[in-house]
């Protein structure tokens, strides 16, 4: 019975140090992409709220929650209110299953780093992500107008097209770990990480990434030059800013899951293992960021093209040839 | 193949210049500490001068008034002992002014006049209404010698008849009788 209590009291403490990081590095994110981006277009980005603008987002939100939350009249509002909570909810739940150390020992306890050790925790992460496809596509028909319907059905169908890519980049790093556990992958990693042996596939896994957060160059549904701002133009207030919140917690999710599935985790030289996976996922979340100062925007057809006719067959090939390699 | 070599090539170029731009230093130039120097003939607060010799310029004529396209002028004259004119109170409300510069191209005496001081940002709308005492200055403003009451064929504290400039003496018609 008291181990059951101390259970829960575990499973709690770590889910509130994981919200709490999670938020703040998202938070942290925005800061970190509007200075980053403003440099690769030399120029300085927010340096007036505090320090370096290190009190940008707090001013941001601080103006978000003050704005009036207007729901359009004609839109169908239970849909409408949980559309960002679909976003940001999936977004968040993807850390489920992430590990941020090896087991921890405190006073003869064993504590396992990661919030619930799933042995299909591969199936749940792409459960998640197809479950935001909802989040978008809601949003954008609830809002009852042309720009935002528009934007949620280019967002729904590039999010499914980019999935297809996701999971068949996955499967060789299925076949050298053995398993679907996140746990297990990353364990599999200890002698050296799977970005070695899988670039293709770390390749593909990044670009179906990109396109599922919708970052430039994959940002069409929420285009904010071309299509009002997308799915989320009738968002005001704190409604956006969950949207806006969700967008970079799941670009922090798939940094995550980069780090896990191809650049061996927390596993690092010196430093603690979480410091480890915070490194990898501000790596990532940089090369993504560099990636939006730099390219273009594709058009939807060219987009579509690149899901279906070159990345897809392209995961299948590696498919076979890592089958090919591990049987030899 | 050509194309995917030419089509990697122009992507490493793009990735390469935006790293350079990460060590270059920002271009931007962060406006309090540095302040761009403006044209001499930047067209912003409205001011109104006074002549070389102290007077006030401004006869309140109404041009600028009809000039402005916005009406944000508004005066009422006045006329002094000594034939004078003068503005008894004279009002530009700075919310509705756009800065164009008709005022200053139709005031006869050179009186209203248009200075490059831009920074005039309030947070109470209704401060931004100028009286007389906060548009006059002392100084002559873009026009350092022109005195209209030196010119105009008026009498009054400046001269009387043929002491104006470019004006003869009076002729007493008597003495050119044969």
């Amino acid at each position: 019975m008291s181990m059951w209590i101390v259970g829960i009291i575990v499973l709690l403490v770590k889910l509130a140090v994981v919200l709490v990081v999670l938020l703040l590095l998202a938070s942290y994110l925005v800061w970190l992409e509007r200075k980053f981006l403003a440099r690769l277009q030399i120029r300085y980005g927010p340096n007036r709220a505090g320090k370096f603008g290190l009190l940008q987002p707090i001013a941001d939100a601080v103006k978000l929650i003050a704005k009036e939350d207007t729901v359009p009249a004609a839109a169908d509002r239970l849909i409408f209110l949980s559309a960002p909570a679909i976003v940001a909810g999936t977004a968040l739940l993807m850390f489920g299953v992430v590990p941020f150390g090896s087991d921890l020992t405190l006073w003869g306890q064993k504590i396992p780093l990661v919030i619930s050790d799933i042995n299909v925790g591969l199936l749940f992460v792409f459960a998640l992500s197809s479950l935001q496809v909802y989040g978008v596509t809601l949003g954008g028909w609830a809002s009852n107008s042309k720009f935002s319907l528009l934007g949620g059905i280019r967002g729904a169908a590039q999010m499914i097209s980019y999935e297809l890519a996701l999971g068949l980049s996955l499967v060789p790093v299925v076949m050298y770990a053995r398993s679907l556990s996140l746990v297990d992958i990353v364990n599999a990693q200890e002698p050296y990480p799977f970005i070695l042996v899988q670039p293709i596939s770390f390749v593909i896994f990044f670009i179906a990434a990109m396109a599922e957060s919708k970052r430039i160059p994959f940002d069409l549904p929420e285009a904010e030059n071309e299509l009002g701002a997308g799915y989320h133009t009738e968002y005001s207030g704190m409604r956006f800013g969950l949207f806006f919140l969700g967008e970079y917690v799941h670009m922090q999710v798939f940094g995550a899951l980069l780090a896990v599935f191809f650049l061996g985790g927390w596993h690092g030289p010196l430093l603690p293992p979480w410091i480890w996976l915070l490194l990898k996922i501000i790596a990532i979340s940089l090369l993504m960021i560099w990636i939006r100062g730099t390219l273009p925007r594709l058009r939807y057809d060219q987009l579509m093209a690149i899901g279906w006719k070159v990345l897809i067959p392209a995961a299948l090939l590696n498919i076979l040839i890592t089958g090919a390699v591990l049987l030899i | 193949m050509n194309s995917v070599w030419e089509a990697i090539t122009a992507l490493a170029a793009g990735f390469a210049l935006t790293f350079k731009h990460l060590f270059r230093k920002p271009i931007t130039e962060q406006y309090p500490e540095f302040k761009r120097p403006l044209p001499a003939r930047s067209r912003a607060r409205i001011v109104l001068t006074r002549d070389p010799d102290g007077g006030e310029r401004c006869v309140a004529c109404y041009l600028c008034s009809a000039a402005c396209p916005v009406s944000c002028i508004s005066m009422q004259s006045a006329e002094r002992e000594d034939g004078r004119r003068y503005a008894a109170w004279f009002r530009i409300n700075f919310a509705r002014c756009i800065y164009c510069g008709l005022c200053e191209e139709a005031c006869p005496t050179s009186a209203i006049q248009l200075t490059p001081d831009f920074e005039n940002c309030r947070r109470d709308i209704l401060t931004l209404v100028f009286e007389k005492e906060d548009l006059l200055v002392d100084h002559c403003g873009k026009d350092p010698q022109y005195n209209f009451y030196k010119y105009a064929g008026v009498v009054t504290g400046e001269g009387g008849k043929g002491t104006h400039v470019k004006e003869d003496e009076p002729v007493d018609v008597r003495s050119n009788m044969p």
